[in-house]
């Protein structure tokens, strides 16, 4: 069996692992680098568990290989608070109780966070089409959206403050 | 003997004829945005020895326009045409059509090229593509050649393109002004399924808002999406009234031989199929500029 | 035992409970530092996997494993033979009571494969292609027999039998012969057939509903590892650490100490996860290979062979009169309880007339097996089922009667004293309030749009009390640790550090709150029949309560006085001896500085099996837009209406009822097993069993009712399952007021809605 070497970027620091050809950007994630903030709940793609962001796109992990990942940006849920501090989705998720088993959390957080990115005034039925493939079993989705446009709302102040 | 996951050679050609070349071996296959072929490889249904990646190859990623029409390459995600804007302007039904398939993070990888060659039946961005008239080019061992969408998917799961053969880019036509497509589907839920019908309509309207060119392109109720001519002839000369459209509804559902399986009956979609393409002619009229 | 219970006239000034704090495992959730089932590894660990039947019912002739132990890096393989054989016990675990013999050949099959997925052999290996090698090699030769899902095949004499052993129990006489009907339950009234003879106005119906996923989105995951010395250590995500080790002990012959179960984060479980699948297998495997082992259920083999809940054939006859007053209920029951007995039927024959004050009423319900995965537990299982068709009927018969669905909820109702349909007297409900506060709200009274209907419908669930233990400490700073056994599903993390924290006075966030493992903190029942917050919570608030008195003794020592003259107040002792009166406050932390020179580490752990838990009641209103071209179904706005008891913390209250309402609109629009010929199942993925997205569902009015219990501390009732239990019928009756047909079958798929327009045109 042949490995290829992968060098890549993780929420902004290099890193090396060999990858087996077949084995997903998820899996090397998870099992090679640590970072087991990004979950499998399908391995289909089908439910977003697995989101992260690859050169400021959303994808899915685990219909990425590993070794598409070579040279490119890849940011995971254990990057988004920065130096400490809760990214305003993140504090918002808690304030609005926006999550209850937490499992589908960085995958939607990641997913929201690539909607605010490139939608900075989302208005409802928009944040729920963006989000809709991110998967949630606990919470109907009410309090998450709340989350989501409250961020938003944040964000934005943030940006003319 | 069959590679494993483990013994899977990946590779990443940067021009398209190492690109072909790669592709020539038998147990070769192509990578494009990853959403179908990762959910086969998983579920053992193919076995490749090598993958090719073809995201890296020179122009297989990007739109831009070129003799009054686009060009768009072959491995673009979805989410790409829809920040094109031109693009959105002239072919708004392909650009929904793309942003159609699964789910943000599936456009945001998923491409054209990947939705044609696996020939589902079903395939979102097909049934638009078809309905505005657009080619691929394809690149092989023998060089380029071109051909309409329709002639690629033979079946399910089959295309015409030989070993070694890849699409390299789509060319979509000059845009007459009035002329707008649009494409719908129907699903159980608002998002995230696989379509049960799909109907994709190109239209151009002469300056009294006749239609004057109508291509009507059905998907989910064949074995490959289909061009129904008389679909789109019953729409010309018009101006979507009542009756017309009845002869789309009925020409739509004529033309269907879907399957019953899990996601619908033949009932069901050879109904919904006519439904769909009423809809989608009205749009479609609606935005070249005509009045219903 | 019967005890008439005052209801408090004025709730308590609480500072804590009843306010909104993030709660304490939040920052680990969104940061993804929390770890889950899949998400632990042990040292030298191998990967397990499972050999499943491809038949859905088949003899199992011989299983020869000798090729796949030969394969490089496989350590362990494992059949239904290296487990002990169990004879038939019943075991009192959750909501419903377990067969251990049934469960422990559900986790390996035995002799038969008894559906498409039934696990038939397990490996450990070094590496998955190892594994998956290994289970690619091990010759399994089958009898294939003929198979049975369907309910009411399975019913009938021709059936192919899935046990010879199983006679069905709860008839008058024993019957001679096996069958795939387990038990019969029965709750009888009056005389419904003279009251239905009697009655002005009769609605007869059947309905069906199919099996469904509870679809968390976590599949199951456990490490286990069997020590050289016998000693067992599993991390695994389950409802409850101390069912998973009962379980794997009685399943391994393993005395229950000697195994010892961290639970990890839990990624939803809906009872689901109230039972094992992996970790005895996970043991055995370990045992044998001398390492531990890891497994991770796949999605499709979440769907394949975990439980989901029962499909069900109802027919519903009720007799009333004019005025709308029901005289006479007849209601008859049959569930698919999967591979083996144990479907959610006996619940939902008691749930199912809970409702109401009926007369005369007789309910039947049909355990019956069939060739599909062993059912688990559902949020209130059975219930939904059983109120799709009741609730249904009521509003069919308001419909006949041209009444308005509220108002004969209303007459109907039943209020405290009322004796339920399932036996005891009502103490303290809060129906009819829970029913003024759907009337008063905005929802009932907008107007509706063209191509929409509005569906009413209400539910109940017991909820029960049952064995929990909790300790707290008080550590040298005077900050806290609760501690407890209940895995953290829906927040109860939060509500236990809230309780905790207004008990001993201080701040939440001084109060850490801990879900220990088994070998840590005493006995407790799984988390499930909205228990925890009921149960966990006495007990929490107890030891909070000795821990105040322990304060309190420690000031009087150091005071010289009594403990009578010794209040607690604002997380402070004051003195209240008048012969005392210099004596300045003791704040908890100066208190628990000086632990040690009065008498030792202050800590209390309070074991009980709580009684008196609260039932509640939902009231829902759903509104929908049908497209009458398609038959597609919108959900538009949705109200629900709940008794609550006391919200101990108010938004993870308001989770659970849009939690629940979300599971039960998927499941009465979308959400079914599809069964090819064979009896596979052809829809093991998110991609084709379809539970609400997004963009699916809007915004849910979640409207907490609070009527306290007053047998909990702080008046709360559960909470988490009544709101599954009224979607399935407000969302069909008002699809079924929106185009004006009866809709009998879930889901209500667009080709079904689309069929009954049909209906109603022609």
């Amino acid at each position: 069996m042949s490995k290829v070497h992968v060098s890549t970027t993780v929420n902004g620091d290099p890193v090396e692992f060999l990858a087996a050809p077949g084995m997903t950007l998820l899996d090397a994630l998870r099992d090679e680098l640590d970072l087991t903030g990004t979950k499998e709940g399908c391995g289909s793609g089908d439910c977003g568990a697995c989101s992260v962001i690859v050169d400021g796109r959303l994808v899915c992990s685990c219909l990425v290989l590993a070794p598409e990942a070579e040279g490119r940006r890849v940011e995971t849920i254990e990057g988004m608070a920065q130096g400490g501090r809760l990214h305003p989705l993140q504090q918002k998720f808690l304030e609005h109780a926006a999550l209850q088993c937490g499992f589908c959390t960085p995958g939607l957080l990641m997913a929201a966070k690539a909607l605010l990115d490139s939608n900075p005034e989302p208005t409802e039925t928009e944040a729920r089409y963006w989000l809709a493939g991110n998967l949630c079993r606990c919470t109907g989705y009410d309090k998450v959206i709340r989350a989501v446009m409250d961020a938003a709302g944040e964000l934005r102040q943030e940006r003319t403050a | 003997m069959e590679a494993t996951l483990s013994q899977l050679a990946y590779l990443a050609p940067s021009s398209p004829e190492e690109a072909a070349k790669a592709l020539a071996a038998a147990g070769a296959r192509p990578l494009s945005g990853g959403t179908d072929l990762l959910v086969q490889l998983r579920a053992g249904r193919v076995k490749p020895d090598v993958i090719v990646d073809l995201k890296r190859v020179a122009g297989a990623i990007g739109v831009r326009q070129e003799a009054g029409g686009f060009v768009i390459g072959s491995a673009t995600p979805g989410v790409l045409l829809g920040e094109h804007a031109a693009l959105v302007q002239a072919w708004p039904g392909v650009v929904e059509a793309a942003n159609l398939i699964g789910s943000t993070q599936v456009q945001g990888r998923a491409s054209l090229a990947g939705n044609l060659c696996n020939a589902s039946p079903a395939a979102d961005s097909v049934p638009a593509l078809i309905a505005a008239r657009a080619v691929c080019v394809i690149v092989g061992p023998s060089g380029r050649r071109e051909a309409p969408v329709e002639a690629i998917a033979t079946g399910p799961g089959r295309t015409s393109l030989a070993q070694g053969e890849f699409i390299l880019e789509f060319r979509l036509p000059p845009r007459p002004e009035r002329a707008s497509d649009a494409y719908l589907r129907l699903i159980p839920r608002t998002e995230m399924d696989i379509a049960v019908a799909g109907a994709g309509v190109s239209l151009a309207l002469d300056k009294d808002g006749r239609v004057a060119e109508a291509h009507v392109a059905l998907g989910a109720v064949a074995p490959t999406a289909l061009l129904v001519a008389e679909a789109g002839q019953a729409l010309l000369g018009g101006k979507l009234d009542e009756d017309s459209l009845g002869r789309l509804d009925e020409a739509a559902r004529a033309a269907c031989r879907p399957i019953d399986d899990k996601r619908g009956t033949i009932e069901y979609r050879t109904r919904i199929a006519g439904v769909l393409a009423r809809r989608a002619a009205r749009i479609a009229y609606q935005r070249a500029g005509g009045q219903v | 035992m019967s005890e008439t219970l005052e209801k408090p006239a004025v709730l308590p000034a609480l500072t804590v409970v009843g306010t909104r704090p993030i709660r304490p495992d939040g920052a680990d959730k969104v940061t993804g530092r929390a770890a889950y089932g899949a998400d632990f590894t042990m040292p030298g660990q191998l990967v397990g996997k499972i050999l499943r039947s491809p038949h859905a019912h088949a003899r199992i002739v011989s299983i020869d494993t000798s090729k796949a132990r030969a394969v490089p890096g496989v350590k362990a393989v494992v059949t239904g033979a290296d487990f002990p054989d169990l004879a038939s016990e019943v075991h009192e675990g959750g909501e419903s009571a377990s067969n251990l013999r049934d469960l422990a050949n559900n986790v390996i099959a035995r002799g038969k494969a008894l559906y498409e997925g039934h696990a038939i052999a397990a490996v450990a290996a070094t590496r998955a292609e190892a594994a998956d090698e290994a289970l690619a090699r091990i010759k399994v030769t089958y009898e294939v027999l003929p198979h049975v899902t369907d309910v009411l095949e399975a019913m009938s004499p021709s059936a192919p039998v899935l046990h010879d052993h199983l006679f069905t129990e709860g008839l008058e006489a024993r019957p001679e012969k096996p069958s795939n009907v387990a038990k019969r339950h029965r709750l009888a009234r009056g005389d419904v057939a003279a009251a239905l003879q009697a009655a002005e106005v009769v609605v007869e119906r059947r309905y069906t509903t199919q099996a469904v996923h509870q679809g968390y989105l976590e599949p199951h995951a456990c490490v286990a590892a069997w020590g050289q010395d016998g000693r067992c250590d599993v991390w695994s995500s389950s409802q409850g650490q101390f069912m998973v080790r009962t379980y794997c002990a009685k399943i391994l012959g393993l005395e229950i100490a000697d195994i010892r179960v961290t639970p990890a984060e839990i990624g939803g479980g809906f009872g689901g996860k109230t039972t094992v699948y992996l970790e005895p297998l996970a043991l055995a495997l370990s045992r044998q290979a001398g390492h531990p082992v890891k497994m991770v259920m796949s999605r499709e083999e979440v769907f394949r062979a975990t439980g989901p809940t029962s499909g069900g054939v109802i027919e519903v006859k009720l007799g009333a009169a004019r005025d709308g007053r029901i005289t006479a209920a007849q209601v008859e029951m049959s569930f698919q309880a999967g591979a083996f007995p144990g479907s959610p039927v006996g619940a939902a024959t008691m749930t199912s007339l809970a409702c109401y004050d009926i007369e005369n009423f007789l309910v039947t319900g049909w355990d019956v097996v069939t060739n599909t995965p062993k059912v688990a537990a559902y949020r209130a299982p059975g219930a939904p089922i059983a109120a799709f068709a009741v609730e249904s009927a009521v509003d069919e018969l308001a419909q006949t009667l041209g009444l308005d669905p509220m108002d004969i909820r209303e007459r109907n109702a039943v209020v405290d004293g009322t004796k339920a349909s399932y036996g005891p007297v009502y103490q303290n409900i809060g129906y009819r309030e829970t029913l003024a506060a759907a009337r008063e709200s905005e929802h009932w009274k907008a107007p509706l749009g063209p191509n929409q209907g509005r569906g009413l419908a209400v539910g109940f669930w017991f909820n029960i009390g049952g064995e929990s233990t909790a300790a707290v400490h008080i550590a040298e700073d005077g900050s806290a640790l609760v501690v407890s056994g209940n895995p953290d599903i829906g927040g109860s993390r939060a509500s236990m550090a809230m309780m905790a924290a207004e008990v001993l006075g201080l701040p939440i966030e001084r109060v850490r709150p801990i879900v220990a493992d088994t070998a840590s903190i005493g006995y407790s029942m799984l988390t499930g029949g909205s228990r925890t917050t009921f149960a966990t919570g006495m007990a929490v608030v107890q030891a909070a309560e000795k821990v105040v008195q322990t304060l309190r003794e420690r000031a009087a020592k150091l005071w010289e006085t009594t403990v009578e003259q010794v209040e607690w107040k604002g997380a402070q002792a004051v003195c209240l001896d008048p012969a005392k009166a210099d004596k300045k406050p003791l704040t908890l932390e100066a208190l628990a500085a000086q632990a040690g020179r009065t008498g030792g580490p202050i800590s209390a752990q309070v074991s009980l099996n709580a009684q008196g838990a609260g039932p509640g009641f939902g009231v829902h209103i759903c509104d929908v837009e049908v497209d009458r071209e398609t038959g597609q179904v919108s959900v538009v706005r949705y109200t629900a209406a709940q008794d609550v008891g006391r919200a101990i913390h108010p938004s993870y209250v308001e989770g659970q009822v849009q939690g629940g309402v979300a599971q039960g609109v998927g499941w009465a629009l979308n959400e079914a097993y599809i069964f090819d010929g064979d009896g596979r199942m052809e829809n093991p993925g998110f991609l084709d069993y379809r539970m609400p997205v997004a963009s699916d569902l809007p915004m849910i009015d979640a409207v907490l009712v609070e009527v306290p219990n007053p047998r909990h501390p702080f008046g709360a009732k559960g909470v988490g399952e009544v709101p599954i239990v009224p979607p399935l019928a407000a969302v069909a009756n008002a699809v079924s007021r929106a185009i004006g047909v009866r809709m009998a079958d879930l889901p209500l798929s667009p080709p079904a809605v689309l069929a009954a327009l049909d209906d109603a045109a022609a």
